[in-house]
């Protein structure tokens, strides 16, 4: 398959690829891994004019200890995030859940800043950084913008990033003590895609009582969502298996009448899985935070 | 617009013009002639063009040659050395890991990025390593032997 014909631009600095964008808005495109991009351009359903390729800009990719955080380059791949000492020490959820995605090839290309500028809805990246409560820093010729990930997503393949914004940066702070995170994914057995994916991160007080849980759903609905319902029933109880799953039963309450209907799955079994998923990740995350 | 790239190819540099929109898959087959390297979906699925970018394995239908102007590329036909065939492709061979033969070549250039990964990987981390590469004859069984026989050979480079 033959994409339309654009012209290709290499910027060696993010202002420079911010700069590329406005003067070309609305037809160009930034390419990082490209592992969306050029599938959708394939099809015809995406012609940009210019492709920006920001694989190569410096200090875009890699991951930095901040101590009180970690700072995650937008075009770091899910290879380097899997692999990374330092993700796995701090925050394994994030090296598993980038371990579950698609397959080898595709991890050595993909990034964790194109996932989430993408929003696919089916996505693995949008839904643990959402659980994780990411900061993100987006940067224009005018400056940054730090983004609470809770104001991320808008709807179907959209975010609240801006036509000249580049996403530089996704920062993960550090988790409370007696912490514990999981990511669990229904996937579709050929592309892997999450059908329904569920991560949880969910904090255990002295006492032996749940006293912070964040739960986020992806490949439910249009856009993953936090599961609210689900994280007020745990927030102040003991975390027994009765208490688990009716918090679980809960998890689509945010997704109402949107979910996804297709030829993977119907609306009702999404409905169903995430119920199922939502039990996994939680039951997993509360045996973490011990 | 035409853009002049520089890649080297299991070690040889070629220079050429192309288009933006060339991929690399049909830069390594139409431009160099390197017909080793198969497209079977075209939907970065099935890994029949998997291909080493700077010892990464990609899937070259999914990647445009301008992006890899500058990269070190290898393809299947830089695998054998003085006439001998690479661990990998002799063990292919010695275990008969292929039916029809279409995914072969994603499937050796697979195998040689997860072992050069993880040199002696259990049998399911095998089977996820190459499930982006997909054997429409279902013949996994002797591809997976063949991948155990290339990590026991003790001759990987």
């Amino acid at each position: 398959m033959v994409t339309s014909d654009f012209e290709y631009l290499a910027p060696s600095t993010v202002a420079e690829a911010s700069r590329l964008l406005s003067k070309y808005r609305g037809e160009a495109k930034l390419l990082a891994g490209g592992h969306s991009l050029i599938p959708l351009m394939k099809l015809r359903l995406a012609e940009p004019k210019y492709l920006i390729d920001i694989s190569q800009v410096k200090g875009l990719s890699g991951i930095k200890d901040e101590r009180s955080a970690i700072a995650i380059g937008a075009a770091t791949t899910y290879a380097e995030i899997e692999s990374s000492a330092l993700i796995r020490r701090r925050f394994p959820i994030l090296a598993e859940a980038a371990g579950q995605i698609a397959d080898l090839q595709v991890r050595n290309r993909g990034t964790i800043g194109g996932s989430l500028a993408h929003a696919d809805p089916a996505g693995d990246m949008p839904a643990v950084v959402l659980a994780l409560g990411a900061e993100l820093v987006a940067l224009t010729a005018r400056g940054t913008r730090t983004i609470s990930v809770d104001r991320l997503n808008v709807d179907l393949l959209t975010t609240s990033l801006r036509p000249s914004e580049v996403l530089t940066t996704i920062r993960i702070p550090n988790l409370p003590a007696r912490t514990g995170a999981a990511y669990k994914k229904f996937e579709n057995k050929a592309s892997h895609y999450a059908v329904v994916g569920v991560a949880a991160v969910v904090t255990m007080g002295a006492g032996g009582v749940c006293t912070g849980a964040r739960i986020a759903v992806t490949g439910a609905g249009p856009k993953p969502v936090r599961a609210k319902r689900t994280e007020r029933i745990l927030i102040g109880k003991e975390l027994t298996p009765s208490v688990i799953r009716r918090a679980a039963s809960r998890a689509g309450a945010e997704i109402g009448d949107r979910f996804n209907d297709d030829i993977h799955a119907s609306s009702e079994y999404r409905a169903h899985l995430t119920a199922v998923m939502a039990e996994r990740a939680i039951t997993e995350a509360a045996a973490r935070a011990k | 617009m035409s853009y002049l790239v520089t890649v080297r190819v299991n070690g040889v540099e070629h220079t050429a013009h192309i288009e933006a929109r060339l991929l690399l898959v049909n830069f390594l087959r139409d431009v160099l002639d390197l017909t080793g390297t198969h497209v079977g979906c075209d939907t970065s699925s099935c890994g029949a063009c998997t291909v080493l970018v700077n010892g990464q394995a990609v899937k070259s239908c999914t990647v445009f040659a301008v992006q890899a102007n500058g990269a070190d590329v290898t393809t299947v036909e830089g695998l054998a050395k003085d006439g001998k065939f690479h661990p990998v492709q002799q063990a292919f061979w010695d275990e008969h890991g292929l039916q029809c033969g279409f995914c072969t070549p994603g499937m050796i250039m697979t195998t040689v990025a997860l072992l050069k990964k993880n040199p002696s990987p259990t049998e399911s981390e095998i089977r996820s390593g190459i499930r982006g590469t997909l054997c429409r004859c279902t013949g996994y069984n002797n591809i997976v032997k063949a991948v155990q026989a290339a990590a026991a050979s003790g001759r990987m480079p």
